[in-house]
């Protein structure tokens, strides 16, 4: 096995590793059970633990990611028999239907997310400092790939490695919603039925955990992809060497993939049917998987407000000399803009799933009626968080929108200020709008024209980017590569999505589309142009900074013309259907509402976009060995990233440089953005 | 300035295009309540807005990527235009009067869906998981069905026995959610007659998809004799224990989850039930009598029936002849 290529060898230990985690799961089930259940829910949970740890094993050893996992099983089993062993001595039942009882998972999860971060060895310099020893500034990483399934605390690997986590989290999320598509294709139910039986779930609650999870995969993928972006981008464009607290940075990255790990367990121990808002009163009914899926987003919340936090710090304190606020990169504007949002706000969505995991295990009655408890106020503590995140979710992908057009399109971005203010303007009306999602809940009625209000408002700083990006096309000397195919898809696609917002800011209107597929359509159209479209603009463009080599142009545009018609079918049905009386967030349908044929659009459309990113993968594979050399500017970008050649060096720019222009002046004959100082840097 | 006139003028060509487009394809059902009509009036404002500012956008993309595209060999690059303050004003400010404009409209529309009929029918709706019941407290009628008679405003007062739903019929557009521990209100008036669905909008579980109940919008002379026909039911079944059996069974939305046809669903079904021999999930078989169901409808977790292990059924109570009438309904299911 030695000498086998590592990727290989992964793939046989995960096949291994399946194997004996389903034999470990099967054997501790039994063992309090008394009979051997091959449907065991904690077999299929030790299932996917082993082979994703023997995957990783097969490819890098017993080190970096393979030891976090191994820890957080271990932390797991032994924070789940801690309690276990507590309730053993009260006297109170000590195993139930999902091997260990719901407190004990609880415990048993959070004790193995922290130690997935200790065996990972993201604490450790902090534990050599706490017991006064010295740690070198930097950390010497391993050589070639390898480097990235380790603690790194270069800003750049860890990018990388957002960026990395964010797909494969995105490839579950993206299985999970064509298997309930497919099922979607016709009514009646064809493979989900009542009878159907998997971890522990009928057909109709594994569809519903199955769309539960979907929604809130593709989240934490958005937000590791911003993150990726966010990390890998802004010290390069600052003229830093790293964030301000690397430290923090690979934290914050290490902590969101045992939450992935979490998140995913929700599967195995019985689901849940809430949907990703997980509302009470239903989420204090659901199975426990609900905790395993509200103690995920707990912690993957972590990382953003810790991320966040890192990100501001390095915009305030780490900028070249010269670069003042309004000579900063646009996309760093958005960046402050969505971190300001994720530093303030993540805390609520933390709080109120927390609220009701307390309700669930200390019988405290925050949302019971019955005992006072109000199932509206979840709702307002939910939102609080839930609508700024979406601006979270786009702002980046605007500010990469608004970066890469002036390259492009060859002249300066129009109205450079007011686009950096608009990014300014949405975070700060978009925390006044929570409860647009709540007109029909119940609330107090004079609360709904006030939010109808201030949700308009949202559409005035959207629309001054819509028309600078508008103005900045005019008369330039537009060239479409790849990059900017991404960039004026995400604007089209974005424009449907802001185009059908007001309808349901409009508290009339709203009483009839709320929660029906005009707003699935209309949110996909918002996530898609705000956030896929311009994370794969951002991929093509700046992989070649990231490998010194390019992705192929015809395998990019491929993908681009694949996905684009496909998607706009899908959304355009999708709010159709919705109009006409379909409801979000159902398995099945009555035939008679004549939905078929839409349906099986659809999902023939999601299969022709899940078939146009899977091609991303292999690309990215196959680009980094065989790809096109590119060492030099590859976009005649203004930008200091591109003034030095790819691969960016370990430590980024050998000498330092100073802000002597504007950033985006393209037409300018004799301008410059930045100048290398003379001599060597001194950092 | 010609790029500006082309411009202007397929924009506005494009908008009418668009509306048009969007008008014909159809894109709201029937309009059968007095409230949708203010709803369909601001929503076609509103596809005016989005067909022209569409356009706005739209065109002047295309067109730029048209016209201003590199061509083959060109180097050089585009016209250093950095902004223009008042061109963003004029779009800051304009737009703002838009929104400012239909948020004003909007809250107009919402006070007319609001509109108050003192003379308005109450009716009383319990949600449940997965089952709809009404009642007609003026008329002391209980029905799974919903009948309003036409051109009548009535109010619905709306109870959750358990999580939170949502009443919504596609053809009235109006939503409200139902949430436990408080009553919500509903005023709709019908004005079309015909045959419609109440189908619950807020995900509550996992039959969610088929909690739906009919209503049918009649004439007054038509909800008239429906009406006492079912109060002349409502008498005869209250002398036999089967009549209030179903009674009971029909209030507490029994039927929400457990068929009395043999279909599948969420709970076992009722037909032929009674006295037959039933497989337990450890394996056992028992005979569903009187014990058995009783059980079952008190302590539902004691004996879970194979197939339903998954499923969490909620604790109901009854008096012991309520119970005795329930399991006299069921006897008759064969």
């Amino acid at each position: 096995m030695k000498n086998m290529k590592p990727v290989w060898r992964g793939l046989l230990l995960l096949l291994i590793g399946g194997v004996i985690g389903f034999a470990v799961g099967l054997g501790l089930d039994a063992l309090v059970a008394g009979r051997l259940d091959f449907t065991a829910p904690l077999a299929g949970l030790f299932t996917l633990l082993g082979s994703v740890t023997a995957f990783f094993f097969g490819l890098v050893g017993y080190r970096g990611v393979t030891r976090g996992l191994v820890w957080q099983i271990i932390g797991t089993l032994v924070g789940g028999f801690f309690v276990t062993a507590i309730r053993a001595l009260m006297g109170l039942p000590t195993f139930g239907g999902f091997f260990f009882t719901e407190p004990a998972w609880v415990f048993g999860g959070l004790v193995g997310a922290l130690s997935f971060v200790a065996g990972v060895g993201a604490v450790t310099d902090w534990f050599k400092w706490a017991k006064g020893e010295e740690t070198s500034d930097h950390h010497e990483d391993a050589p070639g790939w390898q480097k990235y399934f380790g603690v790194s605390l270069d800003h750049k690997v860890i990018g990388i490695q957002y960026t990395l986590t964010a797909i494969a989290v995105m490839g579950f999320g993206g299985i999970f919603a064509l298997i309930f598509r497919t099922e979607l294709a016709s009514s009646q139910l064809q493979f989900l039925t009542t009878t159907f039986r998997a971890f522990d779930q009928n057909g109709l609650q594994l569809y519903n955990t199955l769309m539960s999870l979907h929604g809130m995969l593709m989240i934490v993928s958005i937000l590791l992809g911003i993150a990726g972006v966010m990390n890998y981008l802004v010290p390069l464009l600052l003229g830093a060497q790293d964030m301000a607290f690397p430290r923090l940075n690979a934290f914050s990255f290490w902590i969101a993939v045992p939450a992935a790990v979490l998140l995913l367990s929700a599967l195995f121990l019985g689901g849940f049917d809430t949907g990703w808002t997980g509302y009470p009163p239903l989420s204090t009914r659901s199975p426990v998987g609900i905790q395993m899926f509200f103690l995920g987003v707990f912690v993957a919340g972590w990382s953003s407000t810790l991320g966040a936090l890192n990100l501001l710090a390095t915009v305030v304190r780490m900028r070249a000399k010269g670069m003042t606020a309004f000579r900063m990169p646009i996309f760093v504007w958005a960046a402050i803009a969505t971190s300001l949002i994720s530093l303030t706000a993540t805390q609520l969505i933390g709080l109120s799933f927390q609220l009701v995991m307390f309700q669930r295990l200390l019988d405290m009655g925050f949302f019971d009626a019955a005992r006072g408890g109000n199932p509206v106020l979840f709702q307002h503590l939910f939102w609080f968080y839930s609508h700024p995140a979406v601006y979270v979710f786009v702002l980046p992908g605007l500010g990469v929108i608004s970066e890469l057009l002036p390259v492009f399109v060859r002249k300066p971005l129009f109205g450079y200020r007011w686009v950096a203010m608009s990014s300014l303007g949405i975070a700060l009306v978009g925390f006044l709008v929570w409860a647009h999602h709540m007109f029909t809940s119940g609330m107090n009625e004079s609360l709904r024209v006030p939010f109808m209000y201030s949700t308009l408002l949202v559409a005035v700083p959207t629309g001054v980017k819509f028309f600078s990006w508008v103005a900045t096309l005019w008369k330039g000397k537009i060239d479409t590569p790849t990059p900017m195919l991404f960039v004026l898809g995400g604007i089209i696609v974005f424009l449907l999505g802001g185009l059908t917002g007001p309808p349901n800011a409009t508290v009339s209107t709203d009483l009839h589309l709320h929660d029906t597929y005009f707003i699935v359509g209309h949110f996909h159209d918002t996530m898609f142009g705000g956030y896929i479209f311009p994370f794969f603009a951002a991929l093509y463009y700046w992989f070649p900074k990231a490998t010194g080599r390019r992705m192929s142009e015809k395998l990019g545009k491929l993908h681009f013309w694949m996905m684009t018609p496909s998607f706009l079918v899908l959304t355009l049905a999708m709010m159709r259907v919705g109009l006409l009386g379909m409801r979000r967030r159902i398995a099945d349908y009555d035939a008679a509402l004549g939905f078929d044929l839409s349906h099986l659009i659809m999902t023939i459309a999601a299969y022709l976009i899940f078939i146009s990113v899977v091609i991303l993968p292999y690309k990215i594979i196959h680009s980094m060995k065989h790809g096109e050399k590119a060492e030099n500017n590859l976009w005649n970008s203004r930008s200091p990233e591109w003034q030095v050649p790819s691969p960016m060096p370990v430590h980024n720019y050998d000498r330092a440089f100073e802000v002597v222009g504007e950033p985006y002046d393209y037409g300018l004959p004799g301008s410059k953005y930045v100048e290398f100082v003379k001599n060597k840097a001194n950092k | 300035m010609r790029h500006f006139v082309i411009v202007a003028i397929l924009v506005l060509v494009m908008a009418a295009l668009t509306y048009i487009g969007l008008d014909a394809a159809g894109l709201m059902p029937v309009e059968a309540s007095a409230q949708a009509a203010s709803v369909d009036w601001l929503w076609n404002l509103e596809v005016i807005a989005i067909s022209f500012l569409f356009a706005l956008i739209i065109v002047p993309v295309f067109y730029s990527l048209i016209v201003f595209r590199r061509r083959k060999g060109e180097t050089g690059d585009g016209e250093h235009i950095e902004g223009n303050t008042p061109l963003e004003i004029t779009w800051t400010v304009i737009p703002l009067f838009i929104v400012l404009g239909f948020a004003y409209l909007g809250a107009y529309s919402l006070g007319e869906t609001r509109r108050v009929d003192p003379q308005a029918m109450e009716i009383k709706v319990t949600a449940q998981q997965f089952a709809w019941t009404f009642e007609y407290p003026d008329y002391g009628v209980v029905s799974k069905e919903l009948y309003l008679p036409e051109g009548k405003q009535v109010i619905l007062k709306m109870q959750s026995r358990d999580v939170i739903h949502s009443f919504w019929v596609p053809e009235f557009r109006i939503k409200q959610d139902i949430v436990p521990g408080r009553t919500t209100e509903y005023r709709i008036t019908p004005t079309l007659v015909g045959g419609y669905k109440v189908r619950c909008a807020e995900l509550c579980g996992a039959s969610h998809a088929y909690m739906q109940a009919d209503i049918q919008v009649v004439s007054q002379a038509d909800f008239d004799t429906w009406m006492a026909a079912r109060q002349e039911e409502a008498l005869a079944a209250a002398n036999t224990p089967e009549g209030r059996g179903e009674a009971l069974v029909a209030q507490n939305g029994c039927l929400g989850c457990h068929s009395i046809d043999g279909s599948a669903n969420q709970g076992p079904t009722w037909l032929g039930l009674f006295g037959s021999q039933v497989q337990l999930s450890d394996g056992s078989v028992v005979t569903a009598d009187e014990a058995f169901i009783t059980e079952s409808i008190l302590k539902p977790q004691a004996k879970i029936v194979a197939g339903f292990e998954t499923v969490q059924m909620p604790v109901y109570e009854f008096s012991e002849e309520q119970l005795a009438d329930i399991i006299a309904y069921l006897s008759t299911l064969k």
